[in-house]
Protein backbone atom coordinates (compact mmCIF):
# COMPACT_ATOMS: atom_id res chain seq x y z
CA UNK A 1 0.00 0.00 0.00
CA UNK A 2 2.47 2.79 1.30
CA UNK A 3 4.89 1.11 -1.42
CA UNK A 4 2.36 1.53 -3.98
CA UNK A 5 1.62 5.45 -3.09
CA UNK A 6 5.56 5.70 -3.53
CA UNK A 7 5.12 4.78 -6.88
CA UNK A 8 2.60 6.56 -7.67
CA UNK A 9 4.12 9.91 -6.52
CA UNK A 10 7.16 9.00 -8.18
CA UNK A 11 5.63 8.37 -11.61
CA UNK A 12 3.32 11.22 -11.76
CA UNK A 13 6.25 13.80 -10.88
CA UNK A 14 8.50 11.95 -13.29
CA UNK A 15 5.43 12.21 -15.93
CA UNK A 16 4.70 15.92 -14.91
CA UNK A 17 8.17 17.16 -15.42
CA UNK A 18 8.17 14.86 -19.14
CA UNK A 19 5.01 16.21 -20.19
CA UNK A 20 5.37 19.77 -19.01
CA UNK A 21 8.93 19.44 -21.22
CA UNK A 22 9.18 23.05 -22.14
CA UNK A 23 8.48 24.56 -18.62
CA UNK A 24 10.61 21.95 -16.99
CA UNK A 25 13.50 22.99 -19.58
CA UNK A 26 12.95 26.71 -18.69
CA UNK A 27 13.44 25.85 -14.71
CA UNK A 28 16.19 23.89 -15.36
CA UNK A 29 17.93 26.74 -17.02
CA UNK A 30 17.13 29.24 -14.30
CA UNK A 31 17.82 26.80 -11.63
CA UNK A 32 21.11 26.93 -13.65
CA UNK A 33 21.42 29.91 -13.86
CA UNK A 34 21.46 30.41 -10.01
CA UNK A 35 23.58 27.29 -9.44
CA UNK A 36 26.22 28.87 -11.67
CA UNK A 37 25.85 32.36 -9.73
CA UNK A 38 26.67 29.90 -6.68
CA UNK A 39 29.92 27.90 -8.35
CA UNK A 40 31.53 30.85 -9.55
CA UNK A 41 31.23 32.64 -6.41
CA UNK A 42 33.52 29.38 -4.95
CA UNK A 43 36.01 29.53 -7.24
CA UNK A 44 35.92 33.08 -7.24
CA UNK A 45 36.72 32.57 -2.99
CA UNK A 46 39.01 30.04 -3.99
CA UNK A 47 40.74 32.81 -5.97
CA UNK A 48 40.81 35.27 -3.71
CA UNK A 49 42.03 32.89 -0.94
CA UNK A 50 45.15 32.18 -2.87
CA UNK A 51 45.58 35.68 -3.84
CA UNK A 52 45.43 37.00 -0.44
CA UNK A 53 47.40 34.18 1.00
CA UNK A 54 50.19 34.97 -1.99
CA UNK A 55 49.67 38.79 -0.56
CA UNK A 56 50.61 37.64 2.85
CA UNK A 57 53.46 34.95 2.38
CA UNK A 58 54.63 38.37 0.71
CA UNK A 59 54.79 39.52 4.27
CA UNK A 60 58.14 38.76 6.76
CA UNK A 61 60.79 39.89 8.53
CA UNK A 62 64.19 39.35 8.09
CA UNK A 63 66.66 39.71 10.96
CA UNK A 64 70.23 40.20 9.79
CA UNK A 65 72.58 38.93 12.72
CA UNK A 66 76.25 40.79 13.31
CA UNK A 67 78.75 39.16 11.04
CA UNK A 68 81.19 37.66 14.19
CA UNK A 69 77.86 36.15 15.64
CA UNK A 70 78.51 32.10 15.60
CA UNK A 71 76.24 29.78 13.94
CA UNK A 72 75.29 27.68 17.26
CA UNK A 73 73.85 31.50 18.83
CA UNK A 74 71.91 32.00 15.77
CA UNK A 75 70.42 28.87 15.58
CA UNK A 76 69.30 29.32 19.45
CA UNK A 77 66.92 32.36 18.22
CA UNK A 78 65.61 30.32 15.45
CA UNK A 79 64.77 27.90 18.19
CA UNK A 80 62.98 30.42 19.80
CA UNK A 81 61.27 31.47 17.06
CA UNK A 82 60.36 28.47 15.68
CA UNK A 83 58.64 27.92 19.18
CA UNK A 84 56.37 30.65 18.97
CA UNK A 85 53.30 30.48 18.51
CA UNK A 86 52.19 33.13 15.86
CA UNK A 87 55.34 31.90 14.06
CA UNK A 88 54.61 30.05 10.52
CA UNK A 89 57.61 29.33 9.05
CA UNK A 90 61.47 30.39 9.76
CA UNK A 91 64.46 30.39 7.07
CA UNK A 92 68.02 30.55 7.68
CA UNK A 93 70.14 32.21 5.40
CA UNK A 94 73.91 31.83 6.01
CA UNK A 95 77.02 34.28 4.72
CA UNK A 96 77.43 31.79 2.07
CA UNK A 97 74.25 31.41 1.40
CA UNK A 98 73.46 34.76 1.04
CA UNK A 99 76.79 35.68 -1.01
CA UNK A 100 76.08 32.65 -3.38
CA UNK A 101 72.50 33.80 -3.93
CA UNK A 102 73.73 37.70 -4.73
CA UNK A 103 76.45 36.77 -6.91
CA UNK A 104 74.02 34.47 -9.18
CA UNK A 105 71.23 37.76 -8.74
CA UNK A 106 74.48 39.81 -10.41
CA UNK A 107 75.91 37.67 -12.29
CA UNK A 108 75.45 39.23 -15.33
CA UNK A 109 76.87 42.96 -13.76
CA UNK A 110 80.78 42.89 -14.30
CA UNK A 111 80.71 46.12 -12.28
CA UNK A 112 79.45 43.97 -9.05
CA UNK A 113 80.91 40.66 -9.44
CA UNK A 114 84.46 42.74 -9.94
CA UNK A 115 83.63 44.91 -7.02
CA UNK A 116 82.96 41.63 -4.86
CA UNK A 117 86.04 40.21 -6.30
CA UNK A 118 88.72 43.09 -5.20
CA UNK A 119 87.00 43.34 -1.47
CA UNK A 120 87.78 39.75 -1.32
CA UNK A 121 85.91 38.81 2.29
CA UNK A 122 82.45 38.16 2.43
CA UNK A 123 80.47 41.80 3.28
CA UNK A 124 77.16 40.19 3.55
CA UNK A 125 75.22 39.23 6.85
CA UNK A 126 73.25 35.60 7.94
CA UNK A 127 69.61 36.73 8.29
CA UNK A 128 66.56 34.17 9.36
CA UNK A 129 63.57 35.14 7.86
CA UNK A 130 60.26 34.85 9.68
CA UNK A 131 56.68 34.45 8.10
CA UNK A 132 53.98 34.71 10.60
CA UNK A 133 50.39 32.52 10.70
CA UNK A 134 49.08 35.30 9.75
CA UNK A 135 49.55 39.20 8.53
CA UNK A 136 48.03 40.65 12.32
CA UNK A 137 50.28 38.05 14.32
CA UNK A 138 53.54 40.30 13.24
CA UNK A 139 53.11 42.86 16.41
CA UNK A 140 53.17 40.13 18.69
CA UNK A 141 56.40 38.78 17.10
CA UNK A 142 57.69 42.28 17.25
CA UNK A 143 57.30 42.70 20.84
CA UNK A 144 58.68 39.24 21.39
CA UNK A 145 61.98 40.40 19.45
CA UNK A 146 62.09 43.18 21.27
CA UNK A 147 61.65 41.73 24.43
CA UNK A 148 64.77 39.19 24.02
CA UNK A 149 66.66 41.92 22.99
CA UNK A 150 69.23 39.26 21.26
CA UNK A 151 72.89 40.84 21.43
CA UNK A 152 73.83 39.10 18.57
CA UNK A 153 71.06 40.71 16.22
CA UNK A 154 72.28 43.80 14.07
CA UNK A 155 69.00 44.58 12.91
CA UNK A 156 65.89 43.43 12.66
CA UNK A 157 64.03 44.62 8.91
CA UNK A 158 60.71 45.25 10.19
CA UNK A 159 60.47 48.28 11.90
CA UNK A 160 60.37 50.20 8.30
CA UNK A 161 57.80 47.50 7.44
CA UNK A 162 55.77 47.50 10.16
CA UNK A 163 53.04 50.18 9.52
CA UNK A 164 52.92 48.69 5.85
CA UNK A 165 52.76 45.16 7.03
CA UNK A 166 49.89 45.95 9.98
CA UNK A 167 47.54 48.03 7.32
CA UNK A 168 48.05 45.50 4.96
CA UNK A 169 46.94 43.06 7.45
CA UNK A 170 43.61 44.99 8.34
CA UNK A 171 43.12 45.19 4.53
CA UNK A 172 42.77 41.71 4.38
CA UNK A 173 40.98 40.99 6.97
CA UNK A 174 38.10 43.52 5.47
CA UNK A 175 38.63 41.93 1.84
CA UNK A 176 37.54 38.50 3.80
CA UNK A 177 34.64 39.34 5.31
CA UNK A 178 33.43 41.77 3.16
CA UNK A 179 33.55 39.32 0.13
CA UNK A 180 32.35 36.60 2.49
CA UNK A 181 29.10 38.98 3.21
CA UNK A 182 28.78 40.02 -1.30
CA UNK A 183 28.86 36.11 -1.64
CA UNK A 184 26.50 35.55 0.23
CA UNK A 185 23.85 38.01 -0.73
CA UNK A 186 24.77 37.22 -4.56
CA UNK A 187 23.83 33.20 -3.23
CA UNK A 188 20.52 34.01 -1.33
CA UNK A 189 19.56 36.18 -4.36
CA UNK A 190 19.96 33.48 -7.05
CA UNK A 191 18.27 31.38 -4.87
CA UNK A 192 15.20 33.60 -4.68
CA UNK A 193 14.98 33.83 -8.72
CA UNK A 194 14.56 29.90 -8.95
CA UNK A 195 12.23 29.61 -5.88
CA UNK A 196 10.37 32.35 -7.60
CA UNK A 197 10.85 30.54 -10.87
CA UNK A 198 9.79 27.53 -9.07
CA UNK A 199 6.50 29.36 -7.55
CA UNK A 200 5.24 30.72 -10.78
CA UNK A 201 5.44 26.84 -12.44
CA UNK A 202 3.25 26.05 -9.34
CA UNK A 203 1.27 28.92 -9.68
CA UNK A 204 0.00 27.84 -13.02
CA UNK A 205 -1.22 24.66 -12.05
CA UNK A 206 -2.93 26.06 -8.69
CA UNK A 207 -6.75 24.67 -10.53
CA UNK A 208 -5.00 21.17 -10.85
CA UNK A 209 -3.98 21.21 -6.67
CA UNK A 210 -7.57 22.06 -5.76
CA UNK A 211 -9.12 19.48 -7.97
CA UNK A 212 -6.94 16.64 -6.86
CA UNK A 213 -8.30 17.71 -3.43
CA UNK A 214 -11.63 17.87 -4.74
CA UNK A 215 -11.42 14.40 -5.84
CA UNK A 216 -9.90 13.21 -2.20
CA UNK A 217 -6.60 13.51 -2.43
CA UNK A 218 -4.66 13.80 0.31
CA UNK A 219 -1.98 16.53 1.35
CA UNK A 220 1.11 14.50 0.69
CA UNK A 221 -0.03 12.72 -2.25
CA UNK A 222 -1.06 15.82 -4.13
CA UNK A 223 2.38 17.38 -3.23
CA UNK A 224 4.71 14.15 -3.38
CA UNK A 225 5.10 14.46 -7.37
CA UNK A 226 5.54 18.37 -6.71
CA UNK A 227 8.16 17.12 -5.12
CA UNK A 228 9.34 14.71 -7.35
CA UNK A 229 9.62 17.46 -10.29
CA UNK A 230 10.92 20.09 -8.02
CA UNK A 231 14.21 17.09 -7.62
CA UNK A 232 14.38 16.57 -10.90
CA UNK A 233 14.91 20.02 -11.47
CA UNK A 234 17.76 20.81 -9.59
CA UNK A 235 19.40 17.38 -10.11
CA UNK A 236 19.24 18.64 -14.17
CA UNK A 237 20.18 22.50 -13.10
CA UNK A 238 23.16 20.69 -11.30
CA UNK A 239 24.37 18.37 -14.15
CA UNK A 240 24.34 20.87 -16.62
CA UNK A 241 26.36 23.57 -14.51
CA UNK A 242 28.82 20.92 -13.24
CA UNK A 243 29.18 19.98 -17.09
CA UNK A 244 29.36 23.73 -18.51
CA UNK A 245 32.22 24.68 -15.74
CA UNK A 246 35.20 21.77 -17.54
CA UNK A 247 34.90 24.28 -20.78
CA UNK A 248 34.40 27.12 -18.74
CA UNK A 249 37.25 26.70 -16.28
CA UNK A 250 39.71 24.99 -18.46
CA UNK A 251 39.20 28.43 -21.28
CA UNK A 252 39.25 30.85 -18.17
CA UNK A 253 42.34 28.93 -16.62
CA UNK A 254 45.62 30.63 -18.18
CA UNK A 255 43.77 34.21 -18.62
CA UNK A 256 43.68 33.91 -14.35
CA UNK A 257 47.21 32.28 -14.36
CA UNK A 258 48.67 35.29 -16.60
CA UNK A 259 47.60 37.30 -13.01
CA UNK A 260 48.09 35.11 -10.45
CA UNK A 261 50.74 32.24 -11.91
CA UNK A 262 49.88 30.48 -8.39
CA UNK A 263 45.84 29.99 -9.29
CA UNK A 264 45.11 27.28 -12.14
CA UNK A 265 41.44 27.04 -12.17
CA UNK A 266 41.23 23.55 -13.84
CA UNK A 267 43.09 22.28 -12.17
CA UNK A 268 41.22 23.61 -8.53
CA UNK A 269 38.47 22.90 -10.50
CA UNK A 270 39.30 18.85 -11.36
CA UNK A 271 40.68 18.41 -8.11
CA UNK A 272 37.67 19.60 -5.96
CA UNK A 273 35.36 18.32 -8.34
CA UNK A 274 33.73 15.58 -5.68
CA UNK A 275 32.87 18.44 -3.45
CA UNK A 276 32.16 20.48 -5.75
CA UNK A 277 29.43 18.92 -7.72
CA UNK A 278 28.18 17.56 -4.45
CA UNK A 279 27.55 21.40 -3.60
CA UNK A 280 25.82 21.81 -6.79
CA UNK A 281 23.90 18.64 -6.53
CA UNK A 282 22.85 18.84 -2.97
CA UNK A 283 21.94 22.81 -3.38
CA UNK A 284 20.05 22.13 -6.39
CA UNK A 285 18.19 19.08 -5.58
CA UNK A 286 17.13 20.84 -1.89
CA UNK A 287 16.55 24.43 -3.78
CA UNK A 288 14.14 22.11 -5.67
CA UNK A 289 12.36 20.22 -2.93
CA UNK A 290 12.26 23.44 -0.55
CA UNK A 291 10.79 25.68 -3.50
CA UNK A 292 8.02 23.18 -4.40
CA UNK A 293 7.37 22.12 -0.98
CA UNK A 294 6.56 25.77 0.09
CA UNK A 295 5.25 27.15 -3.36
CA UNK A 296 2.46 24.00 -3.45
CA UNK A 297 1.50 24.72 0.88
CA UNK A 298 -0.59 27.71 -0.39
CA UNK A 299 -2.91 26.03 -3.14
CA UNK A 300 -3.51 23.05 -1.19
CA UNK A 301 -5.88 24.91 1.40
CA UNK A 302 -8.60 23.89 -0.57
CA UNK B 1 -28.47 10.79 5.82
CA UNK B 2 -27.31 14.13 4.61
CA UNK B 3 -28.88 17.54 6.61
CA UNK B 4 -28.46 21.19 6.23
CA UNK B 5 -29.26 22.69 9.72
CA UNK B 6 -30.50 26.67 9.10
CA UNK B 7 -27.48 27.29 6.43
CA UNK B 8 -26.50 30.44 5.13
CA UNK B 9 -23.73 31.16 2.89
CA UNK B 10 -22.94 35.03 2.01
CA UNK B 11 -20.25 35.51 -0.18
CA UNK B 12 -20.36 38.87 0.18
CA UNK B 13 -22.60 41.68 0.59
CA UNK B 14 -23.69 41.43 -3.15
CA UNK B 15 -23.87 37.63 -3.56
CA UNK B 16 -26.18 36.14 -0.75
CA UNK B 17 -26.21 32.62 -2.31
CA UNK B 18 -28.15 30.29 0.85
CA UNK B 19 -30.82 31.48 3.62
CA UNK B 20 -31.00 29.77 6.02
CA UNK B 21 -31.33 26.52 4.55
CA UNK B 22 -32.82 23.61 6.15
CA UNK B 23 -33.24 20.46 3.75
CA UNK B 24 -32.92 16.93 4.73
CA UNK B 25 -32.09 13.96 2.48
CA UNK B 26 -32.50 10.42 3.31
CA UNK B 27 -29.92 7.85 1.99
CA UNK B 28 -30.93 6.20 -1.36
CA UNK B 29 -32.93 9.19 -2.05
CA UNK B 30 -32.67 10.52 -5.71
CA UNK B 31 -33.13 14.60 -5.40
CA UNK B 32 -33.07 16.85 -8.32
CA UNK B 33 -32.36 20.65 -7.21
CA UNK B 34 -33.61 22.97 -9.30
CA UNK B 35 -34.32 26.88 -9.96
CA UNK B 36 -32.63 30.13 -11.75
CA UNK B 37 -29.35 30.42 -12.54
CA UNK B 38 -27.54 32.27 -9.44
CA UNK B 39 -30.07 30.54 -6.89
CA UNK B 40 -27.58 28.58 -5.14
CA UNK B 41 -27.42 25.13 -6.43
CA UNK B 42 -24.13 25.25 -7.18
CA UNK B 43 -23.08 26.52 -3.49
CA UNK B 44 -25.57 23.74 -1.81
CA UNK B 45 -23.00 21.25 -3.27
CA UNK B 46 -19.96 22.78 -2.60
CA UNK B 47 -20.77 23.27 1.05
CA UNK B 48 -21.36 19.73 0.84
CA UNK B 49 -18.22 18.76 -0.05
CA UNK B 50 -16.61 21.35 2.14
CA UNK B 51 -15.44 23.28 -0.90
CA UNK B 52 -16.84 26.15 1.08
CA UNK B 53 -17.50 26.63 4.35
CA UNK B 54 -21.11 28.15 5.26
CA UNK B 55 -21.46 31.41 6.92
CA UNK B 56 -24.08 29.82 9.68
CA UNK B 57 -25.25 26.71 10.11
CA UNK B 58 -24.38 23.13 10.59
CA UNK B 59 -24.11 20.58 7.36
CA UNK B 60 -24.32 17.01 8.96
CA UNK B 61 -23.09 13.98 6.93
CA UNK B 62 -24.52 10.63 8.75
CA UNK B 63 -24.55 12.48 12.14
CA UNK B 64 -21.21 14.06 11.68
CA UNK B 65 -20.75 17.58 11.39
CA UNK B 66 -18.89 18.43 8.28
CA UNK B 67 -17.85 22.24 9.07
CA UNK B 68 -16.19 20.39 11.97
CA UNK B 69 -13.71 18.26 10.09
CA UNK B 70 -10.68 19.70 9.92
CA UNK B 71 -8.79 20.81 7.00
CA UNK B 72 -6.15 17.52 6.67
CA UNK B 73 -9.10 15.58 7.40
CA UNK B 74 -11.47 16.51 4.22
CA UNK B 75 -10.30 13.79 2.03
CA UNK B 76 -12.49 11.39 4.32
CA UNK B 77 -15.53 13.09 3.31
CA UNK B 78 -14.57 13.59 0.06
CA UNK B 79 -13.83 10.22 -0.95
CA UNK B 80 -17.37 9.17 0.10
CA UNK B 81 -18.71 11.58 -2.46
CA UNK B 82 -17.97 11.30 -5.86
CA UNK B 83 -18.86 14.97 -8.04
CA UNK B 84 -19.84 15.81 -11.43
CA UNK B 85 -18.87 19.59 -11.64
CA UNK B 86 -20.44 22.03 -13.44
CA UNK B 87 -17.27 23.07 -15.14
CA UNK B 88 -16.01 19.27 -15.07
CA UNK B 89 -12.54 20.14 -13.13
CA UNK B 90 -10.93 17.74 -15.18
CA UNK B 91 -6.93 17.69 -14.61
CA UNK B 92 -5.52 18.95 -17.87
CA UNK B 93 -2.53 17.34 -17.94
CA UNK B 94 -3.35 14.01 -17.69
CA UNK B 95 -5.65 11.60 -20.37
CA UNK B 96 -9.12 10.65 -19.95
CA UNK B 97 -7.71 7.73 -18.45
CA UNK B 98 -5.48 8.94 -16.35
CA UNK B 99 -8.22 11.26 -14.91
CA UNK B 100 -10.94 8.48 -13.80
CA UNK B 101 -7.90 6.55 -12.78
CA UNK B 102 -6.73 8.78 -10.36
CA UNK B 103 -9.90 8.77 -8.21
CA UNK B 104 -8.90 5.71 -7.32
CA UNK B 105 -5.13 6.28 -7.01
CA UNK B 106 -6.24 8.82 -4.66
CA UNK B 107 -8.17 6.57 -2.72
CA UNK B 108 -5.33 4.15 -2.41
CA UNK B 109 -6.99 1.37 -4.71
CA UNK B 110 -4.42 -1.60 -6.03
CA UNK B 111 -3.43 -1.24 -9.82
CA UNK B 112 -5.06 -4.52 -10.73
CA UNK B 113 -8.73 -3.01 -9.62
CA UNK B 114 -7.78 0.01 -11.21
CA UNK B 115 -6.85 -1.73 -14.63
CA UNK B 116 -10.23 -3.56 -14.31
CA UNK B 117 -12.41 -1.00 -13.28
CA UNK B 118 -11.44 2.03 -15.39
CA UNK B 119 -12.37 0.63 -18.86
CA UNK B 120 -15.47 -0.62 -17.78
CA UNK B 121 -16.38 3.22 -16.48
CA UNK B 122 -15.24 4.48 -19.59
CA UNK B 123 -17.51 2.06 -21.70
CA UNK B 124 -19.86 2.91 -19.61
CA UNK B 125 -20.11 6.03 -20.71
CA UNK B 126 -19.68 5.45 -23.97
CA UNK B 127 -15.57 6.97 -24.62
CA UNK B 128 -14.19 4.07 -25.62
CA UNK B 129 -11.54 4.96 -27.85
CA UNK B 130 -10.92 7.85 -26.25
CA UNK B 131 -8.91 7.12 -23.38
CA UNK B 132 -5.78 8.79 -24.07
CA UNK B 133 -7.15 11.89 -25.29
CA UNK B 134 -6.15 15.11 -23.01
CA UNK B 135 -8.99 17.37 -21.90
CA UNK B 136 -8.51 19.86 -24.78
CA UNK B 137 -8.89 16.91 -27.29
CA UNK B 138 -12.44 15.86 -25.82
CA UNK B 139 -15.75 17.86 -26.67
CA UNK B 140 -17.30 19.40 -24.28
CA UNK B 141 -20.15 16.74 -23.59
CA UNK B 142 -17.03 13.85 -23.76
CA UNK B 143 -15.51 16.27 -21.32
CA UNK B 144 -19.10 16.09 -19.02
CA UNK B 145 -18.96 12.14 -18.98
CA UNK B 146 -15.37 11.47 -18.48
CA UNK B 147 -16.20 13.56 -15.29
CA UNK B 148 -19.26 11.37 -14.52
CA UNK B 149 -16.88 8.29 -14.85
CA UNK B 150 -14.71 9.79 -12.43
CA UNK B 151 -17.41 10.47 -10.36
CA UNK B 152 -19.06 7.09 -10.26
CA UNK B 153 -15.50 4.92 -10.10
CA UNK B 154 -15.12 4.84 -6.31
CA UNK B 155 -19.19 3.59 -5.99
CA UNK B 156 -19.81 6.69 -3.72
CA UNK B 157 -22.32 6.94 -0.83
CA UNK B 158 -23.15 10.16 -2.54
CA UNK B 159 -23.06 11.34 -5.85
CA UNK B 160 -23.41 14.99 -6.63
CA UNK B 161 -24.18 15.87 -10.09
CA UNK B 162 -24.01 19.56 -11.41
CA UNK B 163 -25.63 19.92 -14.73
CA UNK B 164 -24.42 17.03 -15.60
CA UNK B 165 -26.40 16.71 -18.72
CA UNK B 166 -25.70 20.62 -19.94
CA UNK B 167 -23.59 20.16 -22.52
CA UNK B 168 -25.58 17.07 -24.09
CA UNK B 169 -27.68 16.22 -26.99
CA UNK B 170 -31.26 14.84 -26.14
CA UNK B 171 -30.16 11.33 -27.08
CA UNK B 172 -26.89 11.37 -24.31
CA UNK B 173 -28.98 13.32 -21.85
CA UNK B 174 -31.58 10.69 -21.39
CA UNK B 175 -28.23 7.90 -21.41
CA UNK B 176 -26.92 9.82 -18.46
CA UNK B 177 -30.32 10.02 -16.35
CA UNK B 178 -30.69 6.43 -17.00
CA UNK B 179 -26.92 6.15 -15.65
CA UNK B 180 -28.23 8.20 -12.72
CA UNK B 181 -30.88 6.23 -11.99
CA UNK B 182 -29.03 3.03 -11.98
CA UNK B 183 -26.62 4.27 -9.62
CA UNK B 184 -29.33 5.34 -7.43
CA UNK B 185 -30.55 1.59 -7.96
CA UNK B 186 -27.77 0.03 -6.47
CA UNK B 187 -27.79 2.50 -3.23
CA UNK B 188 -25.78 5.59 -3.71
CA UNK B 189 -27.72 9.23 -2.74
CA UNK B 190 -28.26 11.28 -5.58
CA UNK B 191 -28.00 15.31 -5.59
CA UNK B 192 -28.77 16.69 -9.09
CA UNK B 193 -28.56 20.27 -9.72
CA UNK B 194 -30.23 21.49 -12.99
CA UNK B 195 -32.35 23.92 -15.00
CA UNK B 196 -33.50 21.13 -17.82
CA UNK B 197 -37.14 20.52 -16.79
CA UNK B 198 -37.83 17.86 -18.80
CA UNK B 199 -34.99 15.96 -17.25
CA UNK B 200 -36.82 16.69 -13.87
CA UNK B 201 -40.30 16.08 -15.16
CA UNK B 202 -39.09 12.50 -16.89
CA UNK B 203 -37.86 11.90 -13.57
CA UNK B 204 -41.13 11.72 -11.02
CA UNK B 205 -38.76 12.24 -8.01
CA UNK B 206 -38.54 14.71 -5.30
CA UNK B 207 -37.72 17.82 -6.55
CA UNK B 208 -36.51 20.74 -4.68
CA UNK B 209 -36.92 24.73 -5.87
CA UNK B 210 -34.45 26.99 -4.80
CA UNK B 211 -35.04 30.83 -5.37
CA UNK B 212 -32.32 33.61 -4.57
CA UNK B 213 -30.86 31.18 -1.98
CA UNK B 214 -34.08 30.30 -0.46
CA UNK B 215 -36.23 26.35 -0.70
CA UNK B 216 -39.44 27.76 -2.18
CA UNK B 217 -40.83 23.99 -2.71
CA UNK B 218 -40.05 20.59 -2.03
CA UNK B 219 -42.15 18.38 -3.42
CA UNK B 220 -42.06 14.70 -3.21
CA UNK B 221 -42.78 13.70 -6.99
CA UNK B 222 -42.08 17.49 -8.57
CA UNK B 223 -41.98 19.14 -11.35
CA UNK B 224 -40.36 21.81 -12.55
CA UNK B 225 -41.81 25.02 -14.58
CA UNK B 226 -39.83 27.74 -15.00
CA UNK B 227 -41.13 30.86 -15.91
CA UNK B 228 -41.64 31.85 -19.72
CA UNK B 229 -39.23 34.76 -18.81
CA UNK B 230 -36.84 32.55 -17.95
CA UNK B 231 -37.38 29.17 -20.28
CA UNK B 232 -35.99 32.31 -23.27
CA UNK B 233 -32.79 33.05 -21.62
N1 LIG C 1 -17.07 32.46 -5.13
C1 LIG C 1 -18.10 33.33 -5.13
N2 LIG C 1 -17.92 34.59 -4.68
C2 LIG C 1 -18.94 35.47 -4.65
N3 LIG C 1 -20.18 35.19 -5.05
C3 LIG C 1 -20.42 33.95 -5.50
C4 LIG C 1 -19.39 32.96 -5.58
N4 LIG C 1 -19.92 31.83 -6.07
C5 LIG C 1 -21.21 32.09 -6.30
N5 LIG C 1 -21.52 33.36 -5.97
C6 LIG C 1 -22.84 33.96 -6.06
O1 LIG C 1 -23.75 33.18 -5.31
C7 LIG C 1 -24.99 33.06 -5.97
C8 LIG C 1 -25.34 31.59 -6.16
O2 LIG C 1 -24.43 31.02 -7.05
P1 LIG C 1 -24.50 29.50 -7.50
O3 LIG C 1 -23.29 29.22 -8.30
O4 LIG C 1 -24.75 28.65 -6.33
O5 LIG C 1 -25.78 29.52 -8.46
P2 LIG C 1 -26.40 28.32 -9.29
O6 LIG C 1 -27.78 28.12 -8.78
O7 LIG C 1 -25.51 27.17 -9.31
O8 LIG C 1 -26.50 28.99 -10.74
P3 LIG C 1 -26.30 28.26 -12.17
O9 LIG C 1 -27.58 27.57 -12.46
O10 LIG C 1 -26.08 29.40 -13.10
O11 LIG C 1 -25.15 27.33 -12.07
C9 LIG C 1 -24.84 33.82 -7.27
O12 LIG C 1 -25.47 35.09 -7.09
C10 LIG C 1 -23.38 33.99 -7.47
O13 LIG C 1 -23.10 35.21 -8.09
MG1 LIG D 1 -24.42 26.21 -10.72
Amino acid sequence: MALTTLKRVLSAGYVSFRRNAWLSLATIMVMALALFVIGNLIFLGAFANTVLAQLESRIDVSIYFQPNASERDIFSVKHDLESHADVADVAYTSRDAALAAFRDRHKDNQLITGALAELGDNPLEASINVKAKDSSRFAAISSFLEQKNYSIVDKINFSENERVVERLGSILTAVRASGAVLALVLAVIAMLVAFNTLRLVIYTMREEIGIMRLVGGTGWFIRGPFLVSGALYGFFAALVTTVIFFPLTWYASPKLAFLVPEFNLFSYFLLHLVEFSLIMFTFGITLGILSSFIAVRRYLHV
Amino acid sequence: MIFFDNVSKIYNSHSVALRDVTLRIEPKEFVSIVGTSGAGKTTLLRLLLREEEPTSGRILLDGFDITDVRRRDLHRIRRRIGTVFQDYKLLPMKTAYENVAFAMEVAGRAPEEIAEDVPQAIQLVGLTGKENNFPHQLSGGEKQRIAIARALINRPDVLLADEPSGNLDPVNTAEIVKLLLKVNGLGTTVLLATHDSKVINDLGRRVITFDAGRIVSDEEHGTYMPDVGEEKI
